[in-house]
């Protein structure tokens, strides 16, 4: 036999302890690699966003409502860029999630198993289509639409700036379509993971299918539906390329048919050629969508938590 | 005959109209879905031949391609799952093999939640301060791939661990039982029974790789070249190594750059390359979590 003493269980004791640390010490460092990243990500995001807080004031950046980055005496307001995100989050998510989860109940309750089998792979593959896609589609199909929707209602108004179908209401139906796959996969999940004795009873006492579904399994689901508009959130508030050519590109009051910019495109758009105060003012921008990043990761991790709990 | 009885159904109009909500969502959901991935299918499919996937863009020899695209992202890929991988799976390792559950381990699973909930612009502008300007890789590959690293990370650790916790305890306890020591139990037994799982999360990052635009914009620029290979086999190869250090737009920035250019039939044709390398994935995505399930 050769290898001799190697094969032997008693064999070189001593090295294979000297590995057994080594591995443990190797795996322990992978482990805090995410830990590191977190808080480099977060030390960073601080360090470079405060600079222009500092020099051109907390409230002049968050409350101001004029954006001239280059003008000779610049202005460094982001509110409407602050409101664009909310109201356009918020409009994304009031569109996308009602189809979302009723098409969950679909898949979940209503449509034959084979016609579920079909769709749901299609769904999932849906959420791995690259946003430059769905941006792509959005400038070419909706906003020629959006552009004659435009014509149509502000006909002889003299006031109204025309954005040739690049405006926030584009911006609003692209997200609500991109947050679909994330709602409908979870919501569905949820409403699989309602147990059985909860829909029989409610048969069982005489409710129809559909106020079974509406009644019982739905709030049965509540906490899976919650996480899956937590999700559409944190989605739609930090999607940006989709969006960047879609939305039009000047800072204005987030009404449907204005022009307008998010918090992302704001970054993307400006990035390339900013300097200066300029570029420090677009981390800030950075910092506060951080900021509402890690608000409704803390959201999200506590609603999960209380799942789990309740589950228990 | 009465019609308060058993055998006539009585008809709820709040039920039809719920119904027909459901069905009409679920109509527009699937048909919006569809229609996306067929349209920039059809609309791109004119665009690609093989002239398109294997020239460079240029003015001079009259050549629209993607060419040099196709290399960015592949250099980006290879890049990026040589560093996450290893680093993935040994935080699952740890995660699930040697912590104990306690503060540690919530504050780890925390992070790395938190990770992958990180909008990508922000991975964008960090990528760029730290990669690109302390660490002074600049606008290149390699800072790229190191963006897209913390990326893809938590989904590698999450994918191998859930494969960890489907091995049974009785795996573990027999290795170790018979005198094997705890990193041997793991080379030899756990890995080898968690790999379509590890192996999952691999194209699952490459997924995200592929698709990834913000976070490449600022960090690996968006140069469309190929290198020129001219002289000595090691000349090349020092220029294969050396691109890692320059500037490369992937598939989906390009895509970007045409479709800012107003230049859609190009845009159409690179979606139309994107989405078929994303259905392949995601076969190859099913195909290993058959095989995660089987055993």
């Amino acid at each position: 036999m050769n290898g001799g003493t190697h094969a032997s269980v008693m064999g070189n004791r001593k090295n294979k302890a000297v590995v057994e640390t080594v591995a443990q010490i190797v795996f322990t460092i992978c482990a805090f690699f995410a830990v590191l990243a977190v808080v480099s990500i977060t030390l960073y995001m601080i360090i470079s966003g405060t600079p222009a807080i500092l020099k051109v004031g907390l409230g002049e950046i968050l409350f101001g409502t004029e954006w001239m980055p280059t003008a000779a005496d610049p202005k460094f307001g982001i509110l409407w860029v602050i409101l664009t995100s909310i109201v356009g989050t918020t409009l994304a998510i009031l569109l996308g999630v009602p189809i979302g989860v009723l098409t969950a109940v679909f898949l979940a309750e209503v449509a034959p198993k084979p016609l579920a089998a079909i769709v749901k792979p299609a769904v999932e593959l849906l959420a791995g289509i690259p946003s430059v896609i769905y941006g792509l589609l959005g400038i070419y199909l909706l906003n020629p639409l959006m552009y004659k929707l435009e014509r149509l209602i502000f006909q002889g108004s003299t006031t109204h700036q025309f954005t040739g179908g690049a405006n926030l209401l584009s911006a609003v139906i692209v997200l609500a379509i991109m947050i679909l796959p994330t709602v409908i996969n979870i919501s569905e999940t949820s409403i699989r993971a309602v147990p059985a004795g909860i829909k029989s009873s409610s048969l069982a006492l005489g409710a129809s299918h559909v106020q079974t579904i509406f009644r019982s399994i739905l709030p049965a689901a509540k906490s899976g539906i919650v996480t899956a508009i937590v999700l559409g959130v944190g989605r739609a508030i930090g999607e940006a390329m989709a969006i960047t050519l879609v939305s039009g590109s000047s800072v204005n009051v987030p009404l449907p048919f204005n022009s307008v910019r998010f918090l992302t495109t704001a970054i993307v758009s400006e990035m390339g050629y900013s300097s200066g105060l300029h570029r420090q003012v677009l981390f800030t921008i950075g910092l506060v969508l951080f900021v509402f990043i890690m608000i409704i990761n803390v959201v999200l991790n506590k609603i999960l938590k209380k799942g789990a709990d309740d589950n228990e | 005959m009465n019609k308060d009885t058993l055998y006539v159904k009585r008809k709820r109009p709040t039920d039809m109209l719920l119904l027909a909500a459901i069905y009409i969502s679920a109509t527009l959901a699937v048909a919006l879905l569809l229609g996306i991935i067929l349209y920039v299918f059809i609309k791109g499919i004119r665009t690609v031949n093989w002239a398109f996937l294997t020239t460079v863009t240029s003015a001079r020899k009259q050549t629209t391609g993607i060419a040099g695209n196709l290399l960015n992202t592949l250099y980006i890929i290879v890049i990026t799952l040589l560093i996450a991988t290893p680093i993935g799976v040994g935080s699952a390792i740890y995660l699930n093999e040697y912590a104990k559950p306690g503060k540690l381990v919530s504050i780890i699973e925390f992070t790395t939640e938190t990770l992958s909930g990180i909008p990508s612009i922000i991975f964008g502008l960090f990528g760029m301060i730290f990669f690109g300007e302390t660490l002074g890789f600049g606008y290149s590959l390699l800072t790229g791939s190191f963006t897209l690293t913390l990326m893809v990370l938590p989904l590698i650790t999450r994918n191998t661990q859930e494969a960890l916790r489907t091995v049974p305890d009785s795996y573990r306890t027999g290795a170790l039982g018979m005198g094997s020591t705890k990193w041997h139990m793991i080379r030899t037994i756990l890995l080898p029974s968690s790999m379509p799982g590890i192996v999952t999360g691999i194209i699952l990052a490459l997924g995200r790789i592929v698709g990834e635009s913000a976070a490449l914009l600022f960090t690996a620029g968006s140069d469309y070249k190929l290198p020129k290979f001219t002289g000595a086999f090691g000349d090349n190869l020092a220029k294969l190594a050396h691109k890692a250090l320059e500037s490369g737009g992937t598939l989906t920035i390009e895509l970007y750059l045409q479709m800012q250019k107003g230049q859609y039939d190009n845009a159409f044709g690179i979606g139309c390359v994107l989405i078929i390398i994303v259905l392949i994935l995601n076969l190859l995505t099913k195909l290993a979590a058959n095989k995660l399930r089987r055993e």
